[in-house]
């Protein structure tokens, strides 16, 4: 009776520690959905409305989760482009573009259902996502569907990679790590780096690796580590780059976990530089170095300024509209990660209209031959749906004003 | 011992941050023989609670207004969620801690918008600090004092007063201390209401360290916290203290292991750090094998 009665209660314990684990991650998935969803009917409203044909535009972004700031940037590029050109001619008829905004959560096992309800809702493509690692897991349920899929800034080489439904219209990371790898090596001066990544996270994993290749192959050294996903406490990993003597701290990771390591690199008084890849590039992680005296740089694809034109319209629509100021950390700061969705919404309609019609296989066929001129630059396709894109833009927080500052534009040969 | 510095140091701050949300579990577990889920969540709301608050008012209000809230949601858990349930199995009050973490999340992540809220500056705590090769914020040295001085006036409430004395009394047999007098309810809620308090404390300190606040932030902190508990023995107080030290430190020690070792003159490079957490769970699974009660857990009676 007592043996058994504590191996019930073992068990039952057990059982509410899988419960719970489970429960943290499902639990994830209600919420932001219903945001989600509200966004999307503010998205759609007024074209539905006017009763016209109507063609599917899928955003595969995340809304919450570890990316959620960023992908809720690159939404705001998309929807910001699809008001300022909510129509497409399609073989000479008029079609009224919606927009179809699914959550895929930032995480791996969320995205292939937020995908398949796109596949499902019928788009005749699908932009994104923010963060490589939600679009490879995805990959497949486009490729079912049959609908091509665009990636807007998912840098990782493994999201075209032996496929034919999934481009993208940004840099790769080989590209950025060896770019990041040089500007840390030749203009920081720095010969010992600490590069931290998520562990189980492609994008962070990934862009480390080619930055570690590139800093080691330049004659430098690396330390670096992991750390598990969930984790907000990084004082240790700070000590961790300050004991090794590291000349700059990279770490490539989301704008959640920058905001704690910027906040804890201060507190700790490390001085080195930090640096960081394409996900930094945020309005709340120049807030959060505000008033530290840091040394933080990026690599972006667009800096503020570069289109005068764009730049008004979008500030002027932020300012008009609450929820998309709030979507974009409440201030009219512009993210690259915007500049690029706005870029693929225009990308998307190319390919539309050389396609000749909505039916997903027609665009996934034309989409090869699309070109497009947007304001992060000339967009064509090359191999493996990959853009052909040879510079990258390299920013700086200027902690005082707590703006991104123009340091150079990048290029490898 | 200058390499190991800034580990601990983090190590005992984080672990002191632990130990105020494991008190919660423990002492409600001890009275009621629950382990409530929804507790890390509690800790949670407390600090988005704070964002919000002190967006608009002055910290010296916002502050105690955002203990006082929580202890309210506490109460108000308990009554709600709990209270009903009390002649049910204890699994039925387990599957309504679920329901009420799984609540108090989403509700969260609606406010929220899913996206992370920088929490305030509190004037003092956040300043920083250099104590010996090690530099870090104040709220690290204040932590470990401040949990003391918690945990020695709540086990003198416990051992000394008449609301202590219900309460030992409950935890040991509730149905003879509901005949003795002792008015049951009201002494469940005192628990919740100081377990909310103290999860309250926590998310101060906790969230002046790691700014950022998500609607997912109390799962982790809560998990290591109930490991914490039951590592120390879930129902006595001291015990979860310590077992929340323990894993505070051994998780940030594990961190920086190949720093340390290196700073022996030993060159290891296969990333330890990786396994921090994974540490965590296994001293858990060490424990549960060679004494089953945990470090401080009393000898269970069976009176079958």
């Amino acid at each position: 009776m007592k043996t058994s009665k504590k191996l019930l209660a073992l068990v039952l314990a057990a059982a509410m520690m899988v419960c719970m684990l489970a429960g943290c991650g499902s639990s994830a998935s209600e919420a932001p959905a219903s945001a989600a969803a509200a966004d999307s009917a503010a998205g759609s409203a007024a074209p539905a409305a006017s009763g016209d044909k109507v063609i599917k535009i899928g955003v595969f972004e995340p809304a919450s989760g570890d990316n959620g700031a960023g992908g809720k940037q690159e939404t705001l590029g998309i929807q910001y482009a699809n008001q300022e050109c909510p129509t497409v001619e399609i073989g000479g008829e008029t079609y009224t573009v919606e927009l179809d905004i699914v959550d895929n959560q930032s995480s791996t096992d969320k995205a292939p259902s937020a995908a398949q309800q796109l596949v499902n809702d019928g788009c005749s493509i699908v932009l994104g996502s923010y963060g490589s690692g939600v679009s490879i897991a995805a990959s497949d349920i486009f490729k079912n569907g049959g609908v091509p899929a665009m990636g807007v800034t998912c840098t990782n080489p493994q999201v075209t990679e032996g496929n034919d439904h999934y481009f993208r219209i940004c840099f790769l990371d080989p590209f950025q790590g060896t770019v990041l790898a040089n500007y840390a090596y030749n203009t920081l001066g720095a010969r010992k780096a600490y590069s931290l990544s998520k562990l189980g996270d492609d994008y962070s994993v990934g862009v480390c690796n080619y930055f570690d290749e590139a800093f080691k192959a330049l004659g430098g050294e690396i330390v670096s580590d992991q750390f598990p996903d969930g984790n907000t406490d990084f004082t240790s990993y700070v000590s961790n780059a300050k004991s090794s003597a590291c000349d700059v701290f990279f770490a490539p990771v989301s704008i959640e976990a920058a905001a704690n390591i910027i906040d804890q690199v201060y507190a700790q008084g490390l001085t080195i530089p930090l640096l960081a890849s394409d996900t930094w590039d945020s309005n709340v992680v120049a807030e959060a170095a505000t008033g530290k005296d840091l040394s933080i740089s990026v690599t972006t694809f667009y800096q503020e300024g570069a289109n005068t034109a764009f730049d008004e319209g979008f500030k002027k629509w932020l300012n008009s509209d609450s929820t998309a100021m709030a979507n974009n950390g409440g201030n009219d700061m512009i993210a690259a990660v915007s500049a690029m969705g706005y870029d693929a919404y225009y990308t998307a309609l190319e390919a539309l209209k050389a396609a000749g019609s909505p039916d997903p296989a027609a665009v996934m066929a034309a989409l090869p031959g699309v070109t497009y001129t947007g304001v992060s630059g000339n967009i064509a396709f090359g191999e493996n749906g990959d853009a052909n894109r040879n510079s990258a833009i390299i920013k700086k927080v200027n902690c005082e004003t707590g703006v991104w500052e123009f340091v150079s534009e990048a290029t490898v040969e | 011992m200058s390499a190991v510095l800034p580990y601990l140091l983090s190590g005992i701050s984080v672990g002191g941050q632990y130990a105020l949300i494991a008190i919660g579990y423990t002492m409600v577990y001890g009275i009621l023989r629950l382990i409530n889920f929804a507790h890390g969540d509690v800790f949670m709301v407390a600090g988005v609670m704070m964002v919000y608050l002190s967006a608009s008012l002055p910290l010296y209000i916002s502050m105690p207004l955002v203990l006082i809230l929580t202890v309210l949601i506490g109460f108000a858990i308990e009554r709600v969620a709990y209270k009903p349930l009390r002649s049910a199995p204890r699994m039925s009050v387990m599957i309504s801690a679920i329901g009420v973490s799984y609540l108090l999340q989403n509700l969260c992540a609606y406010i929220t918008g899913g996206l992370a809220q920088q929490y305030p500056t509190v004037p003092g705590i956040s300043n920083t600090v250099t104590i010996g090769n090690a530099t870090t914020k104040v709220v690290t040295i204040v932590t470990p004092f401040l949990v003391i001085a918690l945990v020695v006036a709540l086990v003198l409430l416990i051992n000394h007063t008449k609301i202590g004395m219900a309460m030992r009394a409950v935890a040991k047999d509730y149905d003879t201390a509901q005949l003795m007098g002792i008015k049951y309810n009201a002494v469940i809620s005192a628990t919740f209401v100081i377990g909310s308090f103290l999860a309250a404390v926590g998310s101060v300190l906790y969230f002046t360290n790691y700014t950022a606040v998500t609607y997912t932030s109390g799962a982790m902190p809560g998990l290591k916290a109930f490991v914490a508990a039951v590592f120390g023995g879930i129902g006595s107080i001291p015990g979860a203290v310590i077992g929340a030290f323990i894993i505070g430190i051994s998780e940030n020690i594990m961190k920086g292991l190949e720093a340390i070792l290196g700073a022996m003159g030993l060159s290891v490079n296969v990333g330890l750090a990786t396994f921090s957490d994974a540490v965590t769970f296994a001293l858990l699974i060490i424990i549960l094998v060679v004494k089953p009660t945990g470090l401080f857990g009393e000898k269970a009676t069976e009176k079958v």
